[in-house]
């Protein structure tokens, strides 16, 4: 053993303004292969956006975006796509197909980008849908048809269903009833596990950050303000981060509304 | 970035300046939208099954109103006409107007400006409201192209199909003409059909196929144009929806004019 292994994923320098607003002012973080990296902050902080320029979704100002020790330039549409191939991604809306059936969406990259037959991509597709705990009775169901809680579960079977050897969760339990959460916690903390693959989440439930991150990040103006193991914390000993966990509205940061 | 204060006098000239590099901004957008799709259509992976989905929605659903447009059309052209022709004693060239006017002119802009109502609209308003849900992006993350998912079939089946729809409205316009012409001007029913056949050139009906498979272009482009680029949620889409109908309406009258006049000049 000589040099450690690079990062995973690592943001580097990244910068991201809409118009006025500067959500991302140089942003440092990195996730070690194999390890769940959440990511906590206030709403409207840049934390969807962070994970959207590490997917190629959004293209920084500035700043790079490395995975295994590369930079990746996703401003170029074949690199984009080459990346695509090996990432997963539970979008915080769910973003579900909703001219397509439950298990379509499953089944969406194996038929339309792996080639998969249809008949093949659909007994995966439901083998997905059995380990997010959704029976084949909802296979041929519509989108719309679901609650918000199936809808999400439905959501993590499509970012799973190829094995990817990275997965962004956003804010996978927000709007979830507590046994819910649970359940998508149990299942996200489970997928990784099985399948050995680098995860980075969002989320403002700290129940949910404890049990699926082995890391914590804080993002707050655009920087990553602390980061440390998922036991510290409760004694990170930043005002941030203190803040945030005990939900006060005096301190450091200012609460949106 | 607020450019240096201009003296009072040049105002009205920055306002100018800025609708115009504004336009020339969305001018050059499109163009490099329409490029990407032209290169996803001739480019694989192709979506077959996209692509027969849409010939449904945009061909085979437009029909009856097409057809409808169509039919009034050739019938109200044919009375006018005849009113006209009337004023010098030329009734009788009627039918061979009616079919010049709806197979180089009313029969691909009719068609054409009824699809922009119907499915530029419709894909504007379906495909900005993926954008706003993040289908979208949730797409991309799918490695799956829109453009060659969403797009590329929705150019592809409007560029197959209005020239299509235009062949049926000529056929129908030209039977709303004929009806007016043999129930309440006592033409001979033969002999319209006959001096239509006789005085219409392959180049009419074909110049006005040509124009509908550029119009179709137009039809998809803007809806799927302004879709892709909807911001700003259900408010959004609404304003994608409007911005598709209006600058499809004008780039069809506008490609009509040059193509006419690109025919004509032959
Ligand atoms: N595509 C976009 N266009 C313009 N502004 C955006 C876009 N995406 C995000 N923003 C803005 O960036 C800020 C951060 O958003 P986001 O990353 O979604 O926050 P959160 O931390 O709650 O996930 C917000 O102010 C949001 O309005
Ligand atoms: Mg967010």
């Amino acid at each position: 053993m000589s040099t450690p292994p690079p990062p995973k994923l690592e943001w580097r320098g990244v910068r991201k303004s809409f118009e006025d607003a500067h959500v991302l002012r140089g942003l440092d973080l990195s996730v070690a292969a194999g390890r769940s990296l959440v990511i906590i902050g206030a709403s409207g902080q840049g934390k969807s956006v962070t994970i959207k320029t590490a997917a190629g979704l959004i293209l920084p100002d500035a700043g790079e975006i490395l995975y295994d020790g590369e930079i990746v330039d996703t401003a170029d549409s074949r690199t984009r796509a080459a990346l695509s191939g090996r990432l997963g991604m539970l979008f915080q809306s769910g973003a579900l197909f909703d001219s397509l059936s439950i298990w379509e969406n499953v089944a969406f990259r194996l038929i339309n980008a792996d080639g998969v037959a249809r008949k093949t991509a659909k007994a995966r597709a439901i083998e997905a849908l059995a380990r997010v705990r959704l029976g084949r009775q909802y296979a041929d169901l519509y989108p719309s048809e679901l609650s918000g809680g199936m809808q999400k579960r439905v959501g993590l079977a499509r970012a799973v269903v190829s094995n990817p050897e990275i997965i962004f969760f956003d804010e996978p339990t927000t709007g979830l009833d507590p046994i819910t959460a649970a359940a998508i916690n149990d299942l996200i903390v489970q997928q990784v596990r099985d399948l050995g693959c680098t995860a980075v989440s969002i989320t403002h439930d700290l129940a949910s950050a404890r049990t699926i991150g082995d890391e914590i990040a804080m993002l707050h103006d655009g920087r990553i303000v602390w980061r440390g193991q998922a036991a510290d914390l409760d004694r990170s000993g930043d005002p941030y981060v203190d803040q945030f966990i005990n939900g006060r509205s005096d301190g450091p940061i200012a609460a949106a509304f | 970035m607020d450019a240096a204060p201009l003296p009072a006098a040049l105002t009205p000239f920055r306002a100018v300046g800025r609708a115009v590099l504004g336009l020339l901004i969305q001018v050059g957008s499109v163009v490099l939208f329409a490029a990407r799709g032209v290169l996803a259509m001739l480019k694989p992976p192709w979506f077959f099954g996209q692509f027969v989905r849409q010939l449904q929605t945009i061909g085979y659903f437009s029909l009856p109103v097409v057809g409808l447009t169509a039919v009034f059309t050739g019938a109200a052209l044919a009375l006018n006409i005849y009113t006209g022709g009337g004023r010098f004693n030329a009734e009788q060239i009627m039918p061979q107007i009616v079919a010049l006017g709806i197979t180089r002119e009313l029969g691909p802009v009719l068609a054409a400006l009824m699809l922009a109502g119907r499915v530029s609209a419709a894909i504007a308003a379906e495909i900005g409201a993926m954008r706003a849900t993040e289908q979208i992006d949730a797409m991309q993350t799918l490695s799956t192209d829109p453009f060659h998912y969403l797009i590329a079939p929705r150019l592809a089946a409007a560029l197959v199909t209005l020239p299509l729809l235009t062949m049926t409205a000529d056929i129908i316009g030209v039977a709303g003409g004929w009806f007016v012409a043999t129930k309440a001007l006592a033409f001979n029913p033969t002999v319209y059909v006959r001096n239509t056949w006789d005085f219409l050139q392959s180049w009419d009906v074909v110049s006005g196929l040509i124009k509908a498979a550029v119009f179709g272009f137009i039809v998809a482009l803007m809806g799927c144009y302004h879709g892709l680029n909807a911001t700003g949620g259900a408010r959004g889409v609404g304003r994608a929806t409007t911005h598709a109908v209006v600058s499809a309406a004008i780039l069809i009258f506008a490609a009509d004019y040059l193509l006419t006049s690109l025919f004509t000049h032959r």
